[in-house]
């Protein structure tokens, strides 16, 4: 980076590994580093990444849990207010009441489901803040193979204990190749 | 010596299972190989099927419009046979759609790894199938432009639907299977797209793959709210793709027609639906995999596991034909038996045992390993599953309806060109969508595929791969 390039701000740094292990210990080492705004971007999942991060259960189950919870409410009350008060049909001679939800627990089930599955698609992107139309990570021309077969880890300038050279040292000294700040607007 | 050092090294390394990915390939290698087949110029074997395909999608269209402006009287439909050839295809193609929901869920939870390399391409069959099993009920309400009066909203004249009738469970379950099957898919797709965009040349391809992809960075703070996301649809998905079935199976099982009002028909129908997705899933990736060059990727192992699951389904299948004449025997109901006999020996016998010939007797080839490696008697097996699955729903539903009770009622029922054409575009529908799949979006989940990879283990001790990697990969990066 030239000189006058370091005087804008920082993005944060960013390291290439090896391999889904490789990246695996390091991110071990940044989490008991105590760095807060990191992540690590790899082109999978990568099983106990979590762990090793130092990263809670995702909280989306309880969301969607909640979504399905309306969608069956939403069922009930869209079956029922019509059925029993709107527009009472006599079908098979059958009263309809409380005590004949049988029938009716089919649409109950899935809107539940439907409902659970929206908010599931949406509740992953809203955590995640996405979408988003640019992120500074994408001016960096190596970072692209993230979704062929780079394994990168990113510390954030946010995060306090940030610092161009310590940060860029520490990366290069747990194993991380290509370290490279980056700067916004570059 | 070497005794104690075998027994150091745990079990899975000493009797390691065959490979998911063969040739041992690369991560490069893999999106390589997956995503090159899009990028690639258009191939003329593709203008050359779709131009088929599309004509006859076309022709179907114009059947359909036909229907529309001229009413259902231009199908073959009579008294008693008030549904014929558009219930059949409506079964018909959602029982398709089971097999990628199979796939993409039910496997996921049951962690069968294999998975990974056929389910991108079955849940688009999902959705393919399910759009062409939409039409046919669609277009039967005879007033189309009315089919909003299914829908509960409050209108004017204050007609609200029955919730009661197994007709509007099917809607909702229909509906409901459609969309969290779109969501499940695109939710899949996504980093995959944003492999797409990272590899794009073209400014306008990296603009079309970057929208969809939505920004995704794969970053692990966002893969773990996306896998439980995906843990969750998967979750849900399954009692879904279980209910589906049911619930159309309900459609006749909640009837008085004899040889509808049964009991056996949710688990009945749910299991031909797995069967007859699966020859299916076979009949379209047989092809796209010599076409695509995927035989690394979607292996003999994958075959071979999916010709098990036709046999294990289609045996159960066929435990049903013979359950339901067993019971219709055994239960003294002489309508019941009549049903059945006339089944298997009234006029219309010969569909009844192209049904039980090739869901049945077919199948049964898979229990020698040649048969189920090889190509063509795979191919020959899936067709016949196709055909006798569609044979299937004309034998339970025309010809329970022929000849029901009173004979002053019976009568035959014969297609008309309209039927025949609109069931022969429906399938030119249907491939079609599939070869548009195909053309510009990945048929295979990379992402995914490379989460089975042994790398892809942050324990996994690595030695090179053959393919793609050593020499080259280091210049590349370099």
């Amino acid at each position: 980076m030239s000189a006058a390039a370091v005087r804008k701000n920082a993005f944060g740094a960013v390291a290439e590994f090896g391999s889904a292990g490789e990246l695996y210990h390091a991110a071990e080492k940044v989490r008991d580093a105590g760095y807060r705004f990191w992540d690590v971007h790899s082109p999978f999942p990568i099983h106990g990444m979590n762990k090793a991060m130092g990263l809670k259960k995702s909280p989306l189950g309880y969301i969607i849990f909640c979504g399905g919870s309306l969608g069956c409410l939403t069922a009930v009350l869209l079956e029922f207010i019509p059925s029993s008060f709107l527009n009472p049909l006599i079908v098979h001679g059958k009263p309809v009441n409380f005590f004949t939800v049988p029938p009716f627990v089919p649409i109950m089930f899935e809107l539940t489901v439907l409902f659970s599955a929206f908010t599931a698609f949406f509740g992953v992107f809203v955590l995640n803040r996405l979408p988003r139309l640019h992120h500074p990570l994408f001016d960096h021309e190596p970072f692209l193979r993230f979704s062929t077969d780079g394994f990168f880890l990113v510390i954030e300038s946010v995060d306090p204990k940030f610092s161009d050279t310590e940060t860029r040292e520490f990366l290069e000294g747990i194993g991380g190749k290509a370290v490279a700040v980056l700067y916004e607007n570059d | 010596m070497a005794d104690t050092e075998a027994k150091m090294v745990p079990f899975v390394e000493r009797m390691p299972r065959p490979p998911l990915v063969e040739k041992n390939r690369s991560m490069a290698s893999v999106t390589d190989l997956i995503a090159g087949g899009v990028e690639r110029k258009t191939p003329l074997w593709w203008w050359i099927a779709i131009s088929i395909t599309g004509s006859f999608a076309a022709f179907g269209v114009f059947c359909i419009f036909y229907l529309l402006f001229t009413g259902v009287g231009v199908w073959g439909n009579n008294i008693p046979v008030g549904w014929a050839w558009d219930i059949t295809n409506f079964v018909f193609w959602i029982g398709i759609g089971h097999a990628g929901t199979l796939i993409s869920a039910i496997l996921l939870l049951t962690r069968q790894r294999w998975r990974t390399a056929v389910n991108r391409s079955s849940e688009a069959m999902t959705l393919f199938a399910v759009i062409c099993a939409a039409i046919f009920p669609g277009v039967h309400v005879g007033r189309f432009w009315m089919s909003w009066f299914l829908a509960p909203v409050p209108v004017p004249n204050w007609i609200w639907p029955n919730f009661r009738s197994a007709l509007m469970w099917d809607v909702f379950a229909v509906s409901t299977y459609f969309t969290v099957s779109v969501l499940f898919w695109f939710l899949g797709l996504v980093p995959d797209l944003a492999t797409m965009r990272d590899r794009a040349r073209s400014r306008f391809a990296k603009f079309c793959y970057g929208v969809l992809a939505l920004g995704w960075r794969g970053g692990n703070r966002h893969w773990r709210h996306y896998e439980m996301a995906y843990l969750i649809l998967a979750g849900i998905s399954t009692p879904l793709v279980l209910s589906v079935h049911s619930t159309v199976s309900f459609d006749f099982a909640t009837s008085i027609l004899p040889a509808w009002h049964t009991t056996i028909f949710p688990p009945y129908f749910v299991a031909g639906a797995i069967f007859g997705g699966f020859a299916m899933v076979l009949t379209l990736l047989i092809p796209a995999r010599a076409l695509y060059k995927l035989h690394d990727i979607i292996t003999w192992n994958h075959i071979d596991v999916m010709c098990k699951i036709i046999l294990v389904t289609g045996s159960i299948v066929g435990y049903a034909y013979i359950m339901e004449f067993f019971v219709a025997y055994y239960g003294g109901n002489p309508f019941e038996r009549f049903a059945f006999l006339n089944r298997y020996f009234g006029p219309y016998w010969w569909a009844s045992w192209t049904m039980f010939t090739c869901n049945v007797l077919m199948p049964q080839l898979f229990w020698v390993r040649a048969f189920r490696r090889n190509i063509w008697t795979v191919y020959f097996v899936s067709m016949c599953a196709n055909a006798g699955m569609w044979f299937e729903r004309f034998v339970i539903f025309v010809i329970a309806l022929h000849r029901d009770f009173l004979p002053s009622a019976w009568r035959m029922y014969y297609p008309t060109w309209v039927d025949v054409f609109t069931f022969i575009g429906s399938h030119g529908i249907f491939i079609t969508l599939f070869l548009l799949f195909i053309r510009f979006l990945p048929m295979v989940a990379i992402s995914e595929v490379k989460s089975v990879l042994p790398e892809a283990d942050p324990h996994h001790r690595p030695h090179p791969p053959s393919i793609g990697s050593g020499e080259s990969m280091e210049e590349a990066r370099a």
